[in-house]
Formats: C-alpha cells, structure tokens, sequence
C-alpha cells in the first residue's frame, strides 16, 4: 500500500516536470512566433506589438495536454498493447465496407437537393459553391495527381501547372474565339496532356528527388510565364469576362432567354452553382471511372509494376518511356479538365491561383489519402478542403477570442497538425492497402508493407 | 566463325570496359538451340556482365551479339546486317538481331531473350498472378487496343485477358504456386520467389532465357526441382537457356555446354566432362596459377 502511493506520487512528479518543460519549449517557441505581432498605425509605421494572453493560453493548453497525456492517456494506450489482439474483426466491418460507396455516391448526387431543402434557394448557394463545387474540384485534381504519384510512382510536385494550363486554354480560346464549354473541355485535355508529355521527356532519366525538384521548377516556369507575357496573358491582372457554360446553348442569367425564364421560374443564382455542380461531379467521376478502369488494362498494371521495380519491367519487354509519358498525360488531361472547369466557374484566371501551395495541397491530399487510394483520396480532399471551408464559418469564435480573431489564418496551421498525426498513426496514409487488379480464386488486399512508394 | 546450322546466339569479341576496368575481354562463345549453356566463374568473373550486355542492360563496348529466331540459315545474313546498320534483319523462313544495337526492353519485346536477376527482382506489391501478367504486356497492350479498346470494354479485350490469365495459370501449375496466385509476391518464401521470376520471364514467350544464379540460396531439395524445371523447359517448350550458375550439382547436371569466365577472360569451353577435368579451370576454381595445380590439389586432397 504504502509502496503503491509512493509509486504514484513519484509518477505523478515525473508527469509535472514533463508538463513543465513541455510549456517551457512551448513558451521558448511560440514567444516570437505568436508573442509579438506587427502592426502598421495610420502613418504605415510598423509597431511591434505583444499578445501575451493568447502566448499563455497556448502554452497554458500545451502544458496542460502533456500533463493528461503523461497521467492518462499514456498509461490507457500501453495498457491497451498489452491486451491480446482480437481474432475476429468486428462484425460491422463488412457492410460498412459493402455499403459505404453506393451510399457516398447517393449522398454526393442528393448533396444539392438536401442543401437546398435545408437552406432555401438564396442560402444555398454557399454550401453548393464552397463545400460542393470547391472539394469536387480537389477530388478531381487528387485523383488525377494520383494516377502520376500513386500509381506510377514519379513523384511530380508542379502538378498545378496542367491546371494551369487547362484553365488558361478554356480562358484565352473561349475570350478569343468564342468556342463553347463543350468544345474547349477536350481541348484544354488535350493542351494539357501535351504539356505533360512535353515535361515528361527532359525528366525521364531523373528519380525520386530530382524528378521532384524538376516537376516543381516546371510548376513555377508555367506560373512566371503566365505573368511574365503579359500580351497573351494580361500578367498579374489575369483574364476576366470568361464565357461561362451553358445548359445546352441557355445561359444563366436574369434575361428573357435565360435559364430561369425558360423553364418559369424565378430567377436565382442557385441554378447556375448547381449545374455547375453536376458538372464537376460529373468530371469527378469519369475521372474515377477511367482510373478504375485503367488499372485493370495493361497500361495500369505495367504503371503499378514501374513502381514497384523500373528494371525488372524492361526485362519483361515493357517500354518505360512510354508507360511514364502516358502516366504523366493521364495525370495532365484531366488536371486540364479540371482547370478549364475552374476557369468556366470563376469567370476570371489569374496566376496567383496557380501557387506551389496549390500543388502542396494536391499532393497531400493523395499522401494523406493513401497513394494509389481512391476512396482515401476523396476522404482527404474533403477533409483538407472542407475543412477550410468550415474555418470561415467558425464565427462564434470570434466572441471568445475577439472580434480579430481569424480562424482561417490557422490552417496551415492546422494542415501541419492533421499531417503529422496521420503519419503518426497512418504512415502511407488513410488507405494504405492495395486492391488486386485481377484474381484467381479471391480478392485479397495487399498490406502496405509490401507496396513499393516508387524511386520517382 | 558462324558455321553450325543449330546456333541460337553467337557472341563474337564481346568486350565491356568500365573505365580502366575491362570486366569482359575480347570474349567469344556461341548457344545452341535447345541446349542448356552455362556461364560459370569465380566471383567477379564477369559473368553478370555477359548477361547485361546480352539482355541489353549494358551497351557493350566492342563486339557483335547475334541472335536468330526460325531457321539457322538466316545466319548467312549477318554481315549484310551489321554492315547495313540495322537493328534485325527479317525473312520468310526466319529473323536475325543484332542484341547490340536493340534498347533493353526490345531485347524482350523483340528478339525474345528473357531475363532473371540475381538478387530476385519481383513486384512485390504485386500478387503472383499480376506479376505474370505484366510480363504479358505487350501481347495484352496490342489486344487493349494501346488502351483504347480496353477503356470501351470491348469483349475482344476480355478474351486477350483470360488467354492471358489461362497462360499464367498454366505457369502456375508448373512451378507449384497455383494455390498462392492471389498472395502478394513479397509474401512468398525465398524459393517459391525464385520459381516464381522463372515462370514470369517464361510468360513473354521467349526463344531464349537468361538465368542469372537460379538456385542461389535454394537448399539441396529445392534446387533439385529446379534442374527438373529447367529440363522440362527445354525440353517440352524447347527453349534454350543460359545459365550463370555457382551450384555445381545444377550445372554439371543439366548444362549441355559450360563457358568458363576468369576476370572476364574465357578460359574453357566445352561439353560438362572436359571442361571439369580441365586443368586452367580448376586452377581459377582454387585461386592459383597453372603450374601450382598439381601441388595445391595434393595437398587438399582432391
């Protein structure tokens, strides 16, 4: 008895001075990043400032959260390795499983029709836009990035650039030539899957870091050209006017031939964010049909084999060369796709949408997701995306920490965070495990112990 | 130099420098046509080497690696070709490549010669039947159309698919690995990986296989099934096969004709039982020079 409270007491010091030096490093690290603030007053004069309330807090929270992790949560999680590992998986698994995609698609095609029940017309077209249209679009780029790092391998940082040049494709042809949605969409594929042959050939030779360093200079390339030739391009002002699509040849606005007053209703921006909608939904899904589809045909197999071993594919006759450049294209078409979608959404183009973040942002949704994954691609764009979203409707926050208080300046942050959690607990991401293209007897998921990353 | 009608592959002055080093001297040899040829050495040989140079790995320095498909006829041909600068010469009864002057994957592709690596090359993410079929791909990539047909879902393509599946079922069936075709290949125990390769690079069809150190790492048993493998290949598929091989119960056993490699130098040449009696090989084989032969071998006992 006696030994027992000892033991607590000398546990319960232990756990102090953890919290301790936890708050210390916190306090030591935050100080000049959250402790002092620059402010310009009335004459642009930068005044050091201090926010020391929001500095303890912090350190206050990470002192604190060490203090239950060493006392209880610790203590929960060994406890929990020592119990012997349950033989059967729980029983809800397999319908969840079984489930789980006809549900999700059923809800994403239902999406606007709820929001719009829930919401009313005029509040409505928040939720469509930017929770809809806005993560449908990261889906999209996330799973064609996916095709390039996921199943290929070849780690390609600048993905945002055939993006870019989707967008621009649809922006200048539609503004100069006056060519419909529907004809500038496979074209701005096509430029696009161009551009990422073109980029495909000088980096043939190069893996792993270099291929990165490589795809992330092309990045910036496309993006400095597009502000740099400022004939073509109109530079940093961007091209504004674009056409938008129409619904079969009727426009969505307030005229008498517009959409609204074609079909006797009364005229609303929702009809246009929903078309819209349907539209990236549809992109969304050809895009996941033709991944589905493509690794299931020799070409996906022999990008999967790549990434697993280069060499032993050449020594079963299979032309690298070509099997990356067609993985780049794939990946570039429909990264053209989506950028002369977003192009068609905006009305507007300008470089500073095509940043480094934005590639960031792509690839970690396909990191975070599961390379190769592409339910857990879809999961993390929602989660990455939707969760920006979601920070700016934190309104209520506001009242606790006043009214300067932004909460999306804090997803980077936040970004970071959910990062190294999941690498913590998920290395190769939400759905590591590998799907067989083809089988015998039974499907089998591939542990992701054995699934190579690729050497780029 | 190319006289015998049965010739398969004929390697003439075949030289590989890396630098200053020169890992394969002014090296000759020729395969025949169903016949089990093996490549052995000491350790550094140059063994491997041969192999990149021959599978197109390696671009080699010097030299002319001629290989013929059908009849040996077409052998007349290969001065015309290496003067003319192309890569193969076809006719009617038969085909001539000069494996030189093919890129590595066409050596497959093309002149059919497939390949094992020594430290096992699987995709081990892959499952044992995916492995078989990538090394279908191009006969499966032609059905699909280059995708296109296969992206429509064209009945054509699923047929091409279980042809394909069926062939690799039939592989599977030979090499015993028919109840794992749904494992992942990095699960498998070390000789089934090692059958495993055998049976993928079978799986391209080819008029010749490249075998570099199949039964390393394979214990007494195993490597017996290999010689029994290795037999049935060749002798119910026909196929001729080059081996580099340290295990001598495999060499001695099934070869038909043994190249003896010392620091990239042939050093003997000939059907198993001269070249085990030949005295520059046993010399290599105990790391000494000729004349010390007699003594070191007294003095071990052999």
């Amino acid at each position: 008895m006696q030994a027992g409270s000892q033991d607590r007491r000398v546990e319960l010091t232990r756990a102090l001075r953890d919290a301790g030096v936890t708050a210390l490093l916190a306090f030591g690290l935050f100080l000049p990043l959250i402790g002092f603030e620059t402010q310009q007053n009335i004459r642009n004069e930068l005044i050091l400032t201090t926010r020391l309330p929001l500095l303890f807090t912090i350190v206050a929270i990470v002192g604190v959260g060490r203090l239950v992790y060493s006392l209880a949560l610790d203590p929960w999680l060994k406890q929990r390795t020592m119990r012997p590992p349950q033989a059967t998986p729980s029983a809800w698994r397999a319908p969840v499983a079984k489930w789980f995609i006809p549900f999700s698609i059923g809800f994403v095609i239902a999406y606007p029709i709820i929001v719009v029940a829930i919401k009313g017309l005029g509040g409505a077209v928040k939720w469509v836009d930017n929770f809809g249209i806005q993560i449908l679009i990261y889906v999209m780029l996330g799973w064609g990035l996916n095709i390039v790092v996921g199943l290929a391998g070849l780690l390609d940082l600048g993905y945002v650039a055939f993006y870019a040049v989707g967008a621009y494709s649809y922006a200048l042809l539609a503004k100069t030539f006056g060519f419909s949605f529907w004809i500038l969409l496979p074209l701005a594929g096509l430029l696009s899957s161009f551009w990422g042959i073109l980029l495909g050939f000088p980096v043939l030779r190069l893996r792993g870091d270099y291929l990165a360093i490589v795809t992330l200079a092309f990045g910036e390339i496309i993006r400095i050209v597009l502000i740099n030739w400022v004939d073509l391009t109109n530079g940093y002002a961007g091209i504004s006017g674009i056409p938008r699509p129409t619904f079969f040849g009727i426009s969505f606005n307030a005229n008498d031939d517009g959409f609204a007053a074609v079909f006797g209703l009364e005229f609303s921006p929702i009809y246009r964010t929903i078309f819209l909608y349907y539209l990236i939904l549809a992109l969304a899904f050809l895009t996941a049909f033709v991944t589905v589809r493509l690794r299931r045909l020799p070409v996906g197999r022999a990008w999967e084999a790549l990434r697993e071993d280069e060499i032993a594919c050449r020594s079963l006759g299979i032309n690298t060369t070509n099997t990356k450049l067609t993985a780049f294209a794939m990946g570039a078409m429909f990264a053209g796709f989506a950028g002369s979608f977003f192009a068609a959404r905006q009305g507007f183009v300008s470089p500073e949408s095509f940043t480094f973040l934005e590639s960031a942002t792509i690839l970690s949704i396909v990191v975070l997701g599961g390379m190769g994954s592409q339910i857990g691609v879809a999961i993390a764009a929602i989660v990455m995306i939707g969760g920006t979203e979601i920070m700016r409707e934190l309104d209520f926050l506001k009242q606790i920490f006043g009214s300067a208080f932004d909460p999306t300046q804090y997803r980077m942050l936040l970004f970071g965070f959910a990062m190294v959690l999941i690498m913590i607990w998920k290395p190769r991401g939400l759905i590591s495990s590998r799907d067989p293209s083809v089988f015998l007897k039974e499907r089998k998921s591939i542990s992701s112990d054995l699934v190579k990353e690729g050497h780029g | 130099m190319v006289a015998a009608s049965d010739i398969l592959l004929s390697v003439e002055h075949l030289t590989m420098r890396f630098g200053g080093l020169v890992a394969v001297d002014d090296l000759s040899f020729q395969a025949r046509q169903g016949d089990i040829t093996a490549l052995i050495g000491p350790n550094g040989a140059g063994k491997t080497t041969v192999f990149n140079c021959i599978t197109g790995f390696y671009k080699p320095s010097e030299g002319r690696l001629g290989l013929c498909h059908g009849d040996a006829s077409v052998w007349s041909e290969l001065e015309a070709l290496t003067d003319s600068g192309k890569r193969s010469v076809t006719r009617g009864d038969g085909a001539l490549y000069q494996l030189e002057r093919l890129p590595d994957f066409l050596v497959t592709q093309q002149a059919r010669v497939a390949r094992t690596f020594q430290n096992i090359r699987l995709f081990p993410g892959m499952t044992v039947l995916e492995n078989l079929l990538v090394a279908q791909h191009n006969r499966l990539m032609l059905a699909s159309g280059y995708t296109l047909i296969g992206i429509l879902g064209f009945p054509s393509y699923a047929a091409a698919e279980r042809a394909a599946i069926d062939k690799a079922r039939m592989w599977l069936d030979r090499v015993g690995l028919i109840e794992r075709a749904d494992d992942p290949a990095g699960d498998l125990p070390y000789g089934a990986q090692r059958r495993l390769e055998i049976a993928r690079a079978m799986c391209t069809e080819p008029v010749l296989l490249c075998l570099d150190e199949p039964a390393a790492g394979l214990n007494p048993r195993e490597s017996a099934e290999l010689n029994a493998l290795l037999l049935t290949i060749r002798n119910e598929y026909a196929i001729s096969i080059l081996l580099i091989e340290h295990d001598m119960s495999v060499v001695m056993e099934i070869s038909d004709h043994l190249i003896v490699l010392d620091y990239g130098v042939k050093i003997s040449d000939g059907p198993p039982e001269i070249v085990r009696n030949d005295p520059k090989v046993i010399a290599a084989y105990l790391g000494v020079a000729d004349e010390e032969v007699a003594q070191v071998e007294a003095e071990v006992g052999l």
